[in-house]
């Protein structure tokens, strides 16, 4: 028994982490980690729970997710069913009552924006569809803008000390995000009407953004993997409305948009869809310097 | 400079509106279960092809609980199974899961609430549950790797050890996975019988660890402790069953690594995991309920090694190894379930699944079963498991 409680007492003193005094986000996907330290500045530590290289439908809610979700104040995620696989259940097993949904240390992105796709019908026939419309909101730095607003909003009310600070950061980032965007509108004039197919219906708000056009997915139905049938489908239709692209995310299987681009005459290209998912795309600045640099590229 | 002040204040009114314009009307918080318990059920059935017959089924120097045999020959519908869960409100979640069975009796496997907002890392669970004991205990049928369970679970948890009772747990806030739990039952369920102790029958404690080593793998340990007093635990047959009364305490150990090229697991990923047990029962043995008890105070162990392999999107291969021990008995025992014949139980088994996406699966399995001393089962079976309704949470 002396030896079990000294081991212990050893096992926590190796795993314990040296105190900070900042306040402690855990965010779902690395986009909200960006927007978090954008926002929050040297005042919090944010933590991924998922890389750019790992399919956010398709995480597990693991030991190393759980121990850190015990030690958050603020848990930034998407929502609308994007981490319905994971989340719920390293909620239930964090033990972490500042983070659970409504309370003020729950943040969730999808929540504060307009989304497009809300289906009329849901069945799973249809594949496996996301019951509060398309949740890849982060691809539109529009929205990125409305959920900055409310998520330093949030880190005031989470960390009221320094919420002179989380003001400053947050006009600061309004300001500078808005001249951005103009920017990267002028630059993406070019591709309005661009026909891209993609792997996953994850790009519909970069359509919405830059006016591109939707020529199909890779995927028959949402998370169901590409078929030969549906590939040889598309390939026919593709061949009556032709396409310039095809794109997908770092973490998506590369054969499918492979075929596809030596069948139907496209340009594959994988954009970085969240920050690090390419070596340029460092934070959200870049993500999208990086997103328009290769969409204007694949064309030519 | 008029018109670039013009332009500039108009670009920003512009760039306002277009930020209202994507604001939504109310914030609202998205989940699944506004007001609606999150509902699915469970749809599970198999075609065996048994060489031996299992009524016959044993496990020599095991006396077995209920349901604890390679399953019938044939077309056999398994448990339908619905699992109703919800936030309670802000502070407590509950969830049943009830098992109908194809003779059209309804089970409570499971039902229990949690608490949400004790904080500092601890959670409360009460009702009746799987202990977390172990890795393999706390998994639903319908979530396992193989048609069945291992040896070592059929033979000392009575498949999986689940009773009412509650559960304190506490995760430390270390970037080290570490939980300690502890729980109290009733002592109703196999090993433990009788509800003894006026209701508090077993008791079991857990430690748990894990982490990730680079973004690929990911592991999980633990070590765990089951006590349980057992007043006339009845297993065999149902007019004369062999009758235990006496204490039942279990160790085990468990290991599970998972890994994922990147930690991406959709395409390919590997699990190996591991779990030994040891039972220690001392007590008296009254075989078929004769009414001539036999002390008895002896260890059994068991354990048990597998591995998946998901090695293209939706197919996947495992393998595993049951081994388990008993120690011998006194004479007055043998030929009894207590007799272990002098034989070591162990089987083999290979499978190989499909599944569409997460809500569907068929799977063929083979069993090399040598259970039973000088037999040697081979056992074939072909599953189907649906599951409709809300998407259950992945567990680890």
């Amino acid at each position: 028994m002396k030896k079990l409680t000294s081991l212990l007492a050893g096992l926590l003193f190796l795993a314990a982490s040296p105190t900070h005094a900042d306040l402690k986000v855990f965010a779902c996907e690395p986009e909200w980690a960006a927007l978090a330290r954008e926002l929050g500045g040297d005042k919090v530590s944010a933590f991924s729970a998922t890389t750019p290289r790992q399919d956010p439908h398709h995480i597990e809610a693991r030991p190393s997710l759980i121990a850190r979700l015990r030690q958050a104040d603020l848990s930034v995620c998407t929502g609308a069913d994007l981490e319905i696989g994971w989340m719920p259940a390293l909620l239930r097993q964090a033990g972490n009552s500042k983070v659970q949904p409504g309370q003020a240390g729950y943040f969730e992105a999808a929540s504060v924006v307009e989304r497009l796709e809300i289906p009329t019908v849901l069945d799973r026939s249809l594949g496996d569809i996301h019951a509060g419309g398309n949740p890849h909101i982060h691809t539109d730095p529009r929205r990125i803008a409305v959920v900055a607003d409310k998520l330093g909003e949030r880190l005031a009310i989470v960390d009221p000390a320094n919420a002179g600070y989380y003001d400053e950061r947050r006009q600061a980032f309004a300001q500078r995000w808005r001249r951005a965007i103009e920017e990267w509108s002028k630059r993406a004039a070019p591709l309005k009407g661009l026909r891209a197919v993609a792997h996953h219906r994850d790009w519909i708000y970069l359509y919405d953004w830059l006016g591109i056009e939707d020529a199909g997915t890779l995927e028959a139905k949402p998370g169901i993997p590409p078929s030969a049938a549906h590939l040889a489908a598309l390939k026919a239709a593709l061949t009556r409305e032709p396409a310039r692209v095809v794109i997908r995310t770092p973490y998506q299987d590369p054969r499918p948009s492979e075929w596809i681009a030596r069948e139907a005459a496209l340009r594959a290209v994988v954009l970085p869809y969240t920050v690090g998912g390419t070596p340029g795309a460092k934070d959200l600045y870049t993500l999208f310097d990086e997103t328009i640099r290769l969409l204007l590229e694949a064309p030519a | 400079m008029r018109q670039r002040i013009f332009r500039t204040s108009l670009a920003a009114v512009l760039a306002q509106t277009t930020i209202a314009v994507f604001a939504a009307e109310a914030a609202r918080t998205v989940t699944s279960n506004n007001f609606n318990p999150a509902v699915s059920l469970i749809l599970d059935g198999k075609f065996a092809n048994l060489k031996e017959d299992p009524a016959a089924y044993a496990l020599p120097g095991f006396a077995l609980g209920a349901e604890t045999g390679p399953g019938e020959k044939g077309f056999r519908l398994g448990e339908s199974e619905l699992v109703i869960s919800a936030n309670v409100d802000d502070k407590f979640y509950g969830s049943l899961t009830a098992a109908v069975t194809p003779e059209s009796e309804t089970e409570v496997e499971e039902a229990f609430f949690e608490t949400l907002q004790l904080g500092g890392g601890a959670t409360i669970k009460a009702g009746r549950f799987f202990s977390h004991v172990g890795y393999l205990n706390n998994v639903h049928a319908h979530a396992w790797d193989f048609v069945d369970q291992p040896l070592a679970y059929r033979a000392l948890l009575g498949n999986q050890f689940g009773d009412d009772g509650a559960q304190l747990r506490w995760v430390a806030p270390t970037d080290l996975f570490l939980e300690l739990g502890a729980e109290a039952f009733r002592g109703d369920a196999f090993p433990a019988g009788g509800a003894a102790k006026s209701g508090k029958g077993a008791k079991a404690a857990f430690v748990h660890i894990g982490g990730d080593v680079g973004t690929s793998h990911a592991w999980r340990a633990g070590i765990s402790h089951l006590a349980a007093d057992a007043v006339d635990r009845a297993t065999g047959d149902e007019a004369t069953p062999d009758l235990f009364n006496g204490k039942s305490k279990l160790s085990g150990v468990d290991f599970i690594w998972k890994w994922a090229p990147h930690g991406n697991s959709k395409e390919r990923n590997a699990k190996f995991q591991a779990e030994y047990w040891t039972r220690d029962e001392d007590g008296a043995f009254d075989p078929q309920s004769a009414g001539a008890p036999v002390a008895v105070d002896g260890k059994q162990r068991g354990w048990y090694a597998q591995a998946i392999y998901q090695f293209m999107p939706r197919w996947r291969a495992g393998l595993r190894f049951d081994k388990l021990r008993a120690d011998p008995v006194d004479a007055a025992l043998a030929g009894t379930v207590l007799d272990n014949q002098g034989h070591d139980p162990k089987r083999t088994s290979l499978m190989v699944d499909w599944s569409n996406g997460e809500f569907s699966r068929l799977r063929v399995q083979v069993n090399r079963d040598d259970s039973r001393a000088n037999v040697t089962d081979t056992q074939w079976y072909l599953q189907y498991i649906m599951s409709l309704g809300a998407h259950g949470a992945h567990s680890f």
